[in-house]
């Protein structure tokens, strides 16, 4: 559970947020252009020390989806052991959001799997580079629009026979 | 030609007796990635024992093996490195596709398992299995040792035979050998 008040402080410092519930957890749904001041503010004045996950759905092809990409950001107070999710929308094309790498070293990666898996630009992160993927690799797999077996990624490698071993 | 032999002396060709020698001193190379590595290690095992047949010698630098067993699965990103070990071991080399990942890809038919090893580096046995139990893998190695005493010779003749150094089946029907892609990405084996 979290305070009320939290939710409260948080909804009257930036109007454009709008919270859900579900079970218990809160949800606070906010534009990609305060996001990073959200989550600021949650962790400078609230105590959302811990920043679980950066993750990333794409809603493409979901019925009654007005915007593409629904970037979430897992927080939680470890002190409290209050937990918060903050979410946000971008959309095509060029989805972009502002970094959170200088408000958690942890976002470092996390944000390079989302750029790696949903090509999210994140706007001021140090080194936005594929983490999982080969270098070479040009699509964004966990896209909706990205086949599930590829584009012959995985069959244009270099054979070697027994007389070139 | 009646020769009176001795008790102890055997006739016999050179290559039969260097082929008896190899195949009863593999040196795997465990390229272990899933759960197949784990029947693997269990091969290893004193319940199994894979010192009966000669081959519990597993060595960690391909330098020092001349079997390699791709236990599970393989991505894309993975295939360079594998053909970089296939190409630091030191000939003669045999390969054991174990497993259904490594020999098909198994369940993983997604954009980065690569569907099958054999269509990227040669391989002498496949072990089926999801995953093989030691019994077959153990038996995959006895069928690589009679491969090994059937076909081998001391120079590696039988490397030049028609047909073994064809693309995989799969890839020419698919149409899509040329021949820049024949080419090692790693350059020679002596990286």
């Amino acid at each position: 559970m979290i305070r009320p008040e939290i939710i409260a402080a948080v909804c009257q410092q930036f109007p454009q947020a709008t919270r859900s519930e579900f079970r218990g957890q809160v949800r606070l749904v906010v534009p990609p252009s305060v996001v990073h001041d959200v989550l600021q503010t949650l962790k400078q004045e609230h105590g959302f020390d811990l920043l679980v996950d950066v993750t990333c759905v794409d809603y493409l092809y979901y019925r009654g989806a007005t915007d593409r990409f629904g970037l979430v950001y897992l927080l939680a107070n470890t002190a409290t052991n209050e937990r918060i999710t903050v979410r946000t929308f971008v959309n095509d094309p060029e989805p972009r959001v502002r970094s959170v790498v200088d408000l958690w070293e942890a976002a470092n990666w996390l944000e390079r799997e989302v750029w790696d898996m949903f090509g999210i630009r994140f706007e001021g992160h140090p080194d936005l580079r594929r983490i999982l993927l080969p270098e070479g690799f040009e699509a964004f797999p966990l896209r909706k629009d990205y086949p599930l077996q590829g584009r012959g990624e995985r069959h244009n490698l270099p054979v070697l026979t027994r007389r070139e071993s | 030609m009646a020769v009176d032999l001795p008790d102890n002396v055997v006739v016999t060709r050179l290559d039969e007796l260097v082929n008896w020698c190899r195949k009863n001193s593999l040196w795997p190379m465990p390229f272990a990635t899933a759960c197949c590595g784990i029947e693997l290690m269990a091969t290893g095992a004193s319940r199994h024992d894979v010192a009966r047949f000669g081959a519990e010698v597993f060595r960690f630098s391909p330098r020092q093996c001349d079997l390699m067993i791709v236990a599970g699965r393989v991505v894309m990103k993975m295939m360079p490195v594998l053909q970089r070990i296939w190409l630091q071991m030191p000939e003669p080399k045999w390969c054991i596709s174990m497993g259904a990942c490594a020999s098909t890809g198994g369940v993983f038919d997604t954009y980065s398992v690569v569907q099958g090893i054999d269509r990227f580096i040669p391989v002498d046995v496949y072990v089926p299995g999801c995953p093989p139990r030691p019994e077959q893998l153990l038996r995959g190695i006895m069928d690589l040792q009679d491969k090994i005493q059937r076909q081998g010779t001391m120079f590696g003749r039988e490397l030049d035979a028609p047909g073994r150094n064809v693309p995989p089946l799969a890839l020419r029907a698919e149409g899509r050998i040329s021949a820049e892609a024949r080419k090692p990405a790693g350059g020679s084996g002596q990286a």
